[in-house]
């Protein structure tokens, strides 16, 4: 077995390792992208508010 | 004591600008811990006498693990201050945190099951770590739904602080589930007061990854906050002002 081989194999539990490792990857990107595009959204949001001119928003 | 200093220091705008000023640094420093973290466990750790390779599972599920209380208490804290002082920034620390702490909670659970199949042969069960653990996924459930659950977002936040200092009940019992009822979890690796059971080359990635997760939080909860700001202060000036150069 080469070293990438073995090391993708993890003496057999390679399919465990991954997968734990794997949604990990996913869990803590999307916890970076969601709050980034909420932030963009929000000031969306408030530009199209400034941009109609109104007062004040109340929708929260 | 008189508080109102605080709100001072507690201005908002000020908070918004000095997220966006410490992110890219917290960024930075949680990808090159990551990377420190990832080569360490995966490459350089030996293999487990007992478990194999597939001890490795312990490099994202004990950071996972120590987070979701640590991300607790953190949001109960903040939760208490925005009871008594009636902060707007411990509020949305308090918001920020909840959703970051169901996520680590969320992938403790998980990976925890994923290394119980081969370890124990089970994907799951009904033991005291094991449930006082499901019990704090859906803690941070419940304190997400009421801060989502009233019009105004300063009464969601004190509704769902309340909730969130009940539930520090449940962190103790998390902590000494292994030691007070007999378990198929093993006990701690990694204590204040002993020496760890654990070989150096081990411990070095763990601890590695450990900081990994704490900036990596650091960071995300600054992300998060930033966006709570402009929800609580959108009819500020500054928030206005903002949004009209977003706009143009």
């Amino acid at each position: 077995m080469s070293g990438l081989e073995a090391f993708l194999h993890m003496g057999g539990y390679g399919a465990y390792v991954w997968s734990s490792y794997g949604l990990a990857a996913v869990v803590l990107i999307v916890n970076v992208v969601l709050p980034r595009r909420a932030e963009r959204a929000t000031l969306r949001r408030l530009a199209r508010r400034e941009a109609l001119g109104e007062s004040h928003d109340t929708t929260s | 004591m008189n508080f109102a200093f605080l709100h001072k220091y507690a201005a908002l705008m000020h908070c918004y600008r000095l997220s966006r000023a410490l992110t890219p640094w917290l960024a930075g420093a949680s990808v090159l811990l990551f990377a420190w973290g990832l080569v360490g466990g995966l490459l350089l750790a030996p293999a487990d006498y007992q478990q194999g390779d597939s001890f490795r599972i312990m490099y994202v599920h004990v950071p996972a693990a120590w987070m979701s209380m640590f991300v607790y208490m953190a949001m109960a804290v903040a939760g208490g201050v925005a009871l008594i002082w009636k902060l707007k920034i411990a509020e949305i620390v308090s918001r920020a945190c909840a959703p970051l702490g169901a996520s680590f909670t969320f992938l403790a659970l998980v990976t925890g099951s994923i290394w119980g199949k081969p370890m124990w042969g089970t994907w799951w069960v009904w033991d005291a770590r094991l449930t006082s653990e499901l019990i704090l996924l859906f803690l941070y459930l419940g304190v997400i739904a009421l801060h989502g659950a009233l019009d105004d977002r300063r009464a969601g936040a004190r509704a769902g602080a309340v909730l969130a200092l009940i539930g520090v009940v449940n962190i103790p019992i998390i902590h000494y589930s292994v030691e007070w009822w007999s378990t198929l979890h093993q006990g701690s690796t990694v204590t204040k007061f002993a020496k760890p059971s654990i070989h150096i080359d081990m411990l070095i990635p763990l601890l590695v990854m450990i900081s990994a997760f704490q900036c990596y939080f650091a960071w995300t909860l600054l992300v998060r906050m930033r966006s709570e700001i402009l929800a609580y202060d959108r009819n500020a000036s500054w928030v206005r002002e903002l949004s009209r150069e977003h706009g143009a």
